[in-house]
């Protein structure tokens, strides 16, 4: 048996499940920040051995559903002009305010070229000197870090033709934002792992100090979760509310401060719009002064254009724990993932999108 | 001449070499080397036919390339119907430039297939077209063969009660082209499973002639085909995730690009639908043939949820496993 397979013990679960029922009194409303933990909740089949009293909510932790509307049509414009976009395959089917997509702009000879790395998409400026390469920047703390790094290089080995369009979002400050909200319905959150693993577990201790909400990061194993889900019951039934860190075989307290301070020293925070929430102060990246050069909105001369909000779409309030996704009227019938309507059915971690391909 | 020109297409003399020197000389047997205008066969029906046309990139990968694909997945698709294939046809697309070598590695690689497989190519066609207007070579075929059961199995034959077979490791095709495709690189090599499964699905049927279903998860892989038969017979299909045989190595691969091994495609497995009292006369027979040495049952039929696949997780779970919306893509965290 495997360390990996260690946390998906079966036997292990159920002891699990059972402590969680039987220690729990009273409805526990807990909610995953990460796209991750949700797929994972669902393919596991955890969900469905949850008793309804544990009532499980996804929440804005899907960076391509929170990328937003505004954003995808910068995307799509740069695609349109003479450049060779470089992108994580997860964008490619983001819609578009007017239903365009990379995908189809693709299909209509814009060069998209889907990247494992962002380093492949520096590998691609390097062997197409005569073409601009712009890397689309989209995801939370995990991924900025190694795009920062990136325009080091570039800078570094003074290639000329490289930029991100930098859209990344940042986890805390979204967090914050939430909490904030009175009709928030949420008592407990999962936070996530692989963003606590650069940014440390500092950043979400008002979480519990200034909302009394207990917080465990976890892991994306069945036994990660449960394991997580006890600890909320625990902390509830004793009256604490701490933020604790359970994936320490991943996440130290302290994060990866390396990591940190590339990040910080290529962008620097920003507003941001959220997709299905809109403008969060502080919640976003930009590119430094310092390496404009290398920031596709000021190479290309573009700004963020107003694009109109999508009629009929809950996820805001799918992402507040307000609603669950098939309690949005446009669920499985105006909003597939063939024909997405709102953010969360686009990305295959968004919430209404694990709804529709998981439950039974 | 060491790469293929516009002239090869011509139908002149130029065509001509090529198919002596090239075609012939791989793909010859007594019905093609008559280079009438069509393919004079004796066959008496029921008849199964197929054609498929096989655009991979890249043209060679770990296990295999374009040309013995060509024939594998005609060759399985004839199968399936409860058949013995018999003839294969092939037309082949042609870029300007592609390297002479290339076309003759791929073009030896369908002879050496066909002869396992024990068809014949039976009549042909080539075409160049200008560099650029497909990628270096598309190949169609199409085969022909006999219907020797009684009654040929069908998507649409799937009865609540039945049990579903996988006649082996699921996904290692889909990863090998992927990882060649995109150079990656992963500990242990993934090599593509492309094989022919005639012989074997012809033992199969003649010891249990009771098989409802049979069928190749090829593109879009397990949970696709899983899919299309719960929908054409209008049942469940349940399925044990912990009994699907995947590789550690493919496995590995897929969690780290975030893709689900289920939807990857295989190009030398099948799937069993059958009355669970026979499933362990079919799993005997299959597990004596090296292409079906790790075949296990992964789940049974029922009514519950028709049209819908059920997947019960290693925790004692449900959810679903759907159809995919378009290709995999890897995803960003
Ligand atoms: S179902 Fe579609 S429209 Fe409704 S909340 Fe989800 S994404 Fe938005």
């Amino acid at each position: 048996m495997s360390l990996f397979d260690n946390f998906k013990d079966p036997e292990l679960c159920k002891a699990l499940l059972d402590r969680i029922h039987k220690e729990l009194d009273g409805e526990l409303r807990f909610m995953e920040v990460c796209g991750t933990h949700t797929v994972s909740i669902f393919r596991s089949g955890v969900r469905s051995l949850l008793s309804d009293k544990v009532v499980h909510l996804s929440g804005p932790g899907c960076p391509v559903c929170v990328t937003h509307d505004s954003e995808v049509a910068a995307f799509l414009e740069l695609a349109g002009r003479n450049a060779i976009i470089a992108t994580f395959g997860d964008l490619m089917r983001v819609p578009g305010p007017d239903k365009k997509s990379l995908k189809s702009a693709q299909a209509e000879g814009a060069r998209v070229k889907v990247v494992y790395s962002p380093f492949d998409a520096l590998k691609l400026a390097q062997d197409n000197p005569g073409d601009k390469v712009v890397f689309l920047g989209v995801g939370f703390e995990t991924t900025a870090p190694a795009i920062a790094a990136t325009v080091k290089v570039a800078r570094e080995q003074g290639i000329t033709n490289f930029s991100v369009l930098c859209f990344h979002k940042l986890v805390p400050p979204a967090l914050d934002a939430l909490v904030g909200d009175p009709e928030l319905k949420v008592q407990a959150f999962l936070l996530p792992g692989h963003v606590s693993a650069i940014i440390g577990v500092e950043p979400y201790r008002f979480l519990a100090e200034k909302h009394g909400l207990p917080s465990v990061v976890a892991g994306f194993e069945p036994v990660d979760i449960l394991q997580a889900l006890h600890l909320f019951v625990t902390m509830r039934n004793e009256g604490r509310a701490e933020v604790v860190n359970a994936y320490t075989r991943v996440v130290s307290d302290a994060g990866n401060p390396k990591a940190v301070s590339v990040m910080h020293e290529v962008f620097e925070p920003a507003d941001a719009l959220w997709r299905g929430i809109g403008l969060i102060p502080g919640s976003g990246l930009t590119v430094r002064e310092e390496y404009a050069a290398f920031d596709a909105m000021r190479v290309f001369g573009m700004e963020l254009k107003d694009v109109p909000a999508i009629k009929g779409c809950r996820c805001g309030d799918v992402l507040k724990g307000k609603l669950s996704p098939d309690g949005c009227p446009l669920f499985g019938k105006a909003c597939t993932p063939a024909a997405p309507v709102g953010p969360c059915m686009v990305s295959t971690e968004g919430s209404c999108a694990a709804y529709y391909k998981y439950k039974v | 001449m060491d790469r293929v020109l516009l002239d090869y297409g011509s139908g002149g003399k130029a065509s001509h070499r090529l198919i002596g020197e090239l075609f012939l000389k791989y793909l010859g047997n007594a019905v093609l080397d008559r280079l009438d205008d069509a393919a004079f066969l004796e066959m008496s029906g029921p008849l199964s036919v197929s054609t498929d046309t096989f655009t991979v990139d890249p043209i060679f990968f770990p296990g295999g390339d374009i040309g013995s694909l060509a024939v594998h997945g005609t060759v399985n698709d004839v199968a399936m119907l409860g058949a013995r294939p018999r003839y294969l046809t092939c037309g082949f697309i042609l870029e300007e430039g592609l390297p002479m070598a290339d076309l003759e590695r791929i073009v030896e690689s369908m002879g050496r297939a066909a002869r396992e497989a024990g068809v014949l190519v039976v009549t042909g066609d080539t075409k160049v077209v200008p560099r650029g207007a497909v990628d270096k070579i598309f190949i169609n075929t199409t085969g022909i063969g006999e219907v020797f059961v009684p009654e040929a199995p069908s998507g649409h034959r799937a009865r609540p009660g039945d049990a579903i077979l996988v006649s082996g490791f699921v996904g290692d095709h889909g990863l090998a082209i992927l990882s060649k495709r995109e150079g990656l690189t992963f500990e242990a090599p993934v090599l593509s499973d492309c094989a022919s499964l005639n012989h074997l699905i012809v033992r199969l049927l003649e010891t249990v002639p009771e098989v409802h279903v049979l069928r190749d998860p090829t593109r879009g892989g397990v949970a696709t085909t899983l899919n299309e038969i719960a929908g054409q017979s209008g049942v469940e299909c349940r399925i044990l995730e912990s009994s699907i045989p995947v590789r550690p190595e493919v496995s590995g691969g897929c969690s780290f690009l975030g893709l689900d091994p289920l939807y990857l495609a295989n190009e030398g497995k099948f799937l069993c639908i059958l009355p669970q009292e026979h499933a362990e006369a079919a799993l005997s027979v299959m597990r004596e043939d090296p292409l079906g040495r790790d075949a296990v049952q992964i789940g049974t039929v029922r009514a519950e949820h028709p049209g819908k696949v059920v997947l019960e997780t290693p925790l004692g779970g449900t959810r679903l496993m759907d159809m995919l919306e378009g290709e995999q893509l890897p995803r960003i965290c």
